[in-house]
């Protein structure tokens, strides 16, 4: 699914009158809402999601995806539509840890892989690629040409196991009580 | 030699993950009620309970009217998710300044002004501008809500380590520039996504010479060029604030605080993996003209033409300006404008209506312009009270609502109508980010007065 707009904010992900919720589900029917609907409710037919010759798991957005706003229901609303991994030229720094956090890859590729992929989605709507999670790799199925990615070890183990954080974090309960005994200044 | 970022992360590292990130410990915690519900739900499916209750403090702010805050909030969805908040709060033993209590109001504005904020800690909240209280020399950063549920469980995060960057303004400031115009001239210059992967230091004798209010408009902006926070050395000004708040330490206890506190500066030479200076005599009051806060001018500039954008960002900037209503090379400069807004966690504190009050007085508000004033917080609302602002702003045909996130982003009823133009002393002039096609002119507060008396973008 191509996106080729630069600094898509989390505001235009999920814009701030859907964050009412007090639970994480139901968010991905409102993904992109301002863009995706008019003002009576209805889908507009120019924008990508709703043309029915784009398809799939894979959102491809221009640099400097999820800027703004730390809400989590931005990959709360992108998982929920059906996307397992986001690539653009870069991520910003809060999105990327709330997509991981949520079982989506951001996967970070060069402006020219990037540029390449939105030629190749211009030129057949169906065009592929392969996100390959293990080998750290990304290919434009059209092209042939293959990108290798970087992932944080720890996270990568995270989502191809299904761990979280909090596992990890209540495992160390003992570190982190021992930190508090010897502090360098104890705020109280 | 070691950064100031450097010597607080470390005194905060509990453990690092083998090839992951590092378990930080946080030394304070603020939650809103729109980025903690599903995090309590958390806990509560893991059957845990909050790890370190007293670190961690709880404010209404971002989903609450400005006006008749005395009585039931009418949206119903909006008001369950107020109520779950409160129920949190009593459920996990969490301290909760709800509607109508006197500590209430932007968790920005009240964690500083109450002494909770020192410097020295590390400050999380499920909000980007928590970078609000770098401000004080601590490192403070906006988180998810599944790294909200980790402080809960565990007082810890994990993290990345960011890289480094100082900011240098050097010079003194022109009597019309603010901390405001200081930051957007600052994203303007670096980009909307500048400074993302870096934790940024600001220096040099222009944020010298802030006051702490200042400063913390400046920290706050950081996340508007990517920055995972920004912080100032304290110095005495920052001492001289805290001193006497509230939950600032007292006696022997602010004495060694002090000793501690008074160490937390760069070393000399110590190395920065980017260092960025710029000259603020040559920033004038500034204003924006697109969809994100890197789009800005100085008030009498004219926007870019479209051969001075690079071509992968040529859809994005034309898109933007469609938004916007406006065309590339034009000024803006004598443009009518529709709404006024002063506050968020910006621009709501009480120098901000100062500023605000002072060019108003004698003057009238246009009679084109809607104003909302909204006190970032019940003391900022008491002092502009204390002061008599309220006075001078009603005989100029403002009326003073009740704190609030308010129309920063919209999620009560101040909401822009779409297609009309509003300044707006808040953060983000993203679409539909004031409301449904709203269009937002970010500036300082100064700039919003002088359009609200004028009822169009006018020079201050």
């Amino acid at each position: 699914m191509p996106l080729p707009i630069e600094n898509v904010d989390t505001d235009q992900i999920i814009p701030a009158r859907f964050l009412k919720a007090t639970t994480r589900d139901g968010f991905g029917d409102n993904l992109f809402a301002d863009w995706r609907y008019d003002k009576e409710g209805n889908p507009k037919s120019d924008f990508v999601l709703n043309n029915p010759l784009y398809w799939g798991e894979v959102l491809v957005a221009g640099k400097n995806f999820g800027s703004g706003s730390s809400r989590e229901h931005a990959a709360w609303a992108i998982a929920g539509y059906g996307f397992k991994v986001v690539v653009s030229s870069f991520f910003a720094d809060i999105f990327s840890n709330n997509a991981l956090n949520n079982g989506i890859l951001p996967v970070v590729v060069s402006e020219k892989f990037l540029s390449e992929l939105f030629a190749s989605v211009n030129g057949n709507p169906r065009a592929t690629v392969t996100v390959n999670l293990e080998e750290q790799t990304i290919s434009n199925n059209e092209t042939g040409t293959v990108e290798s990615f970087e992932i944080n070890p720890y996270k990568k183990e995270c989502l191809m196991k299904g761990l979280d954080d909090i596992d990890f974090l209540l495992s160390n309960r003992n570190k982190i009580e021992e930190y508090e005994k010897n502090r360098l200044f104890a705020y109280e | 030699m070691k950064t100031l970022f450097d010597k607080i992360w470390d005194a905060h590292v509990v453990a690092t993950v083998k090839d992951g990130p590092t378990q930080l410990y946080i030394d304070r915690h603020l939650c809103h009620e729109v980025t903690s519900p599903q995090a309590f739900a958390g806990l509560r499916a893991r059957g845990l309970t909050v790890f370190r209750p007293k670190q961690t403090t709880l404010t209404a702010d971002h989903n609450i009217p400005t006006m008749g805050q005395n009585r039931p909030i009418r949206d119903s969805v909006s008001r369950f998710q107020v109520e779950t908040l409160a129920r949190n709060a009593s459920d996990f033993g969490l301290t909760y300044y709800g509607l109508n209590n006197p500590k209430n109001g932007i968790v920005h504005v009240i964690g500083p002004e109450n002494g909770y904020t020192q410097p020295g800690m590390t400050i999380v909240c499920g909000d980007s501008h928590t970078s609000t209280h770098g401000a004080f020399g601590a490192i403070a950063f906006g988180i998810g809500t599944s790294e909200v549920e980790m402080v809960l469980a565990s007082q810890c995060i994990l993290q990345t380590r960011p890289k480094t960057m100082r900011i240098n303004f050097e010079g003194k400031l022109g009597e019309k520039v603010s901390a405001k115009d200081m930051a957007l001239y600052m994203i303007s210059q670096l980009t909307t996504g500048g400074a993302t992967g870096y934790f940024v230091e600001y220096a040099g004798e222009a944020v010298r010479n802030l006051t702490m209010e200042e400063r913390m408009t400046l920290c706050n902006l950081s996340i508007e060029m990517g920055a995972r926070g920004g912080l100032v050395a304290p110095d005495e000004t920052t001492f001289n604030y805290i001193k006497g708040r509230e939950f600032a330490p007292k006696g022997e206890k602010w004495e060694k605080a002090l000793a501690y506190w008074k160490t937390l500066k760069s070393d000399e030479g110590a190395l920065f993996d980017k260092e960025v200076t710029f000259d603020v005599t040559k920033i004038r009051p500034m204003i924006t003209y697109g969809t994100n806060p890197g789009m800005g001018i100085p008030i009498d500039g004219t926007i870019p033409h479209l051969d001075e954008i690079d071509e992968a960002g040529k859809l994005s900037f034309q898109k933007s300006l469609n938004y916007m209503g406006f065309a590339p090379g034009e000024k803006l400069e004598g443009k009518q404008i529709d709404y006024v807004f002063l506050g968020s966690c910006t621009n709501g504190r009480i120098e901000d209506f100062r500023v605000f009050t002072h060019y108003v007085k004698g003057k009238k508000k246009a009679g084109n312009v809607t104003a909302w004033l909204v006190p970032g917080s019940w003391q900022v609302r008491k002092q502009i009270e204390a002061e008599g602002l309220d006075k001078i702003l009603e005989e100029a045909g403002f009326e003073l609502r009740q704190p609030g996130c308010s129309a920063c982003l919209a999620m009560n009823d101040d909401k822009v109508p779409a297609g009309k133009y509003a300044v707006s002393t808040s953060n983000r002039n993203f679409e539909g980010r004031q409301g449904p096609g709203a269009r937002t002119i970010l500036a300082g507060p100064l700039v919003a007065a002088a359009a609200a008396v004028n009822g169009k973008i006018t020079e201050p």
